[in-house]
């Protein structure tokens, strides 16, 4: 027990210290997955607008499924975009396989479901007489779902870093498309897994604690939101 | 010239229909009023009216233009009118902004923007609110910023549901101003939905009978009030004296119609045999204490079963084998001495007695 309690008061150390490898890793983490969030969020806030905003055939069927995919195993998402990018796959050509890049694609099919549904979730919330009032008032389809998007902000922010939140935490896709690999794709996740098993406990610990403590901020960050909402 | 013009409009969804064979027109400039109990199919149809859902039949043309050409048509269209919904909708922003709203999705200038919205927080008294957040609002202002966000476009037609339902009388008289000077300055075409009678009475050239999904009738108000075409008309409209019976004799257009074993005459198109309602207003009533020679058909003795008074007027009901409702001035009553059980003669012309089936 002490033991660790050394480990933990090192990693303290090693983060207050700003140990530089720490920083690095840190810092990739949140620029991989803040791209993830940000470009994924460009297509499925606005998508997730235009099915609420739609009637058609099955959009229950379709919010069903969506829903399904909000716990989808992160290392099947790893798995899945692999057999797309890796040499032999049909986007092998790009050569994105074990780049930062490759990280960034399989977060944002992990996180989508996530941004959709939240999102669609989150315009039901708003009274349909919205919609409505918008529409009547002259708005086209993208100005009306851009007003319900407005009205329903909190919400939305809040879908969006639990987005981030789901892939600053996952490990399984990025070890998979980034192949971990030192100075280039290792983030925070595939950092600990790694020295875990290396038995380097101290900086698992401090990379550890980082990952805490940002889920951490995003979760007040996320509770202030939808105080406010 | 027409505006707005109805064909055989219909509407259903999960199996049930909301409105079946909808036709009329609405001319430019007119008010026209759309009255009909609740669950009548009103806001069915202003929604319809304003583009916001499809009809399942039927065609809606503005201005001359089939509605259901293209979508780029509908938004066309969709923005030379606008709509006020029963339960103020205001968006979670600023006053200002919520009045804003239509010219800023038209891509109108700052400027222009600017002098309209101080217009329209002027006409509907709203200066000094324009940094209110609007959900703070009572339902009135609500109501009164709803109102300016739809009239700031300049629409040609305004579709008002029940605007002034659920609302204090000072916000209801305040809203109604409004309506009237901007009908009567901008020759705005309006058509509202109400189930208040005399709102639609004050504020309407034409009013539409609407009752379970159909039009029954369309005409003037005074038609309307003083004509239903039909018993369920006659009684939503508030229409008193309305009493059943068949058609026994005819002479020419003089019909005898008997109501409960006494003899009513009256002028009617209808068949001997056939089984009508007779309506007979008040106003039309005279009540004497003998039976006097006048040119009259109608003159029945009864007494007096119930009298009510209302203002400078009495409302009297005499039972003359059937209830007849009839309204007397204060005074009258007072000189005839009227009073519970006192025999007195109610007469009334043939003219006067309006025959519906």
């Amino acid at each position: 027990m002490s033991e660790l309690w050394e480990a933990f008061l090192q990693a303290i150390q090693l983060i207050v210290t700003l140990n530089s490898e720490v920083v690095e890793i840190a810092l990739r983490s949140l620029a991989i997955s803040a791209t993830a969030v940000v470009l994924a969020s460009l297509v499925c806030i606005p998508a997730g607008g235009l099915i609420h905003f739609r009637n058609f055939q099955g959009k229950r069927v379709l919010i069903n499924i969506i829903q399904t995919f909000y716990s989808l195993p992160t290392v099947c998402i790893g798995l899945f975009v692999f057999i797309f990018i890796s040499r032999a796959g049909p986007l092998g050509e790009l050569g994105l396989m074990f780049t930062p890049a490759a990280v960034v694609i399989g977060q944002m099919v992990l996180i989508t479901p996530i941004l959709m549904g939240l999102t669609i979730s989150a315009l039901s919330g708003v009274d349909k007489a919205i919609k409505d009032s918008a529409l009547s008032s002259g708005a086209t389809e993208f100005q009306a779902i851009w007003t319900i998007i407005k009205e329903a902000r909190f919400a939305v922010v809040a879908a969006f870093i639990m987005g981030f939140g789901r892939a600053i935490s996952e490990v399984g896709a990025a070890i998979i498309l980034g192949g971990n690999i030192r100075g280039y794709t290792r983030v925070l996740t595939t950092a600990i897994s790694l020295e875990t098993q290396k038995g380097e406990l101290v900086l698992a610990l401090a990379l550890g604690i980082i990952l805490i403590a940002l889920a951490l901020i995003i979760n007040v960050i996320v509770n202030l939101a939808l105080q406010r909402y | 010239m027409t505006l707005l013009k109805t064909a055989q409009l219909g509407y259903g969804a999960d199996c049930k229909t909301f409105l079946r064979n909808i036709t009329f027109e609405v001319e430019r400039a007119e008010v026209f009023a759309l009255i009909g109990p609740t669950g009548a199919g009103k806001t069915t149809l202003l929604r319809l009216l304003n583009l916001l859902d499809t009809p399942t039949s039927g065609k809606i043309y503005f201005n001359g233009q089939d509605t259901a050409k293209s979508t780029q048509l509908r938004l066309h269209i969709r923005r030379r009118m606008a709509m006020v919904f029963q339960k103020p909708v205001v968006f979670n922003s600023s006053v200002y902004e919520n009045i804003a709203y239509p010219l800023k999705v038209r891509g109108c200038g700052r400027k222009e923007i600017q002098t309209r919205v101080e217009e329209m927080l002027q006409i509907t008294d709203l200066k000094g609110y324009e940094k209110r957040r609007a959900r703070t609002l009572s339902g009135g202002e609500a109501q009164r910023v709803a109102l300016a966000r739809a009239m700031i476009a300049r629409p040609e037609l305004l579709l008002l549901d029940e605007p002034t339902a659920n609302l204090d009388p000072v916000s209801v008289s305040k809203i109604e101003e409004v309506l009237a000077n901007t009908i009567r300055e901008q020759k705005t075409t309006v058509i509202m939905a109400t189930h208040d009678m005399s709102q639609g009475q004050r504020l309407a050239d034409m009013i539409g009978v609407l009752m379970n999904g159909e039009i029954l009738q369309i005409g003037s108000p005074s038609e309307i009030f003083c004509s239903p075409s039909n018993k369920e008309v006659a009684e939503f409209v508030g229409v008193e004296n309305i009493l059943s019976g068949i058609i026994s004799q005819k002479d020419g257009a003089l019909v005898t119609i008997n109501v409960d074993g006494a003899t009513i005459e009256a002028i009617s198109e209808f068949a001997v045999g056939d089984k009508i309602y007779v309506i007979i207003r008040p106003e039309d009533i005279t009540f004497t204490l003998a039976k006097e020679t006048s040119s009259a058909r109608n003159v029945f003795q009864g007494e007096i079963a119930r009298m009510t008074t209302v203002g400078q007027l009495v409302r009297i009901e005499a039972d003359c084998g059937f209830l007849l409702l009839g309204v007397v001035t204060k005074r009258s009553a007072e000189e005839l001495n009227l009073n519970l059980g006192k025999k007195i003669y109610a007469s009334f012309k043939a003219t006067a007695v309006h025959v519906i089936k």
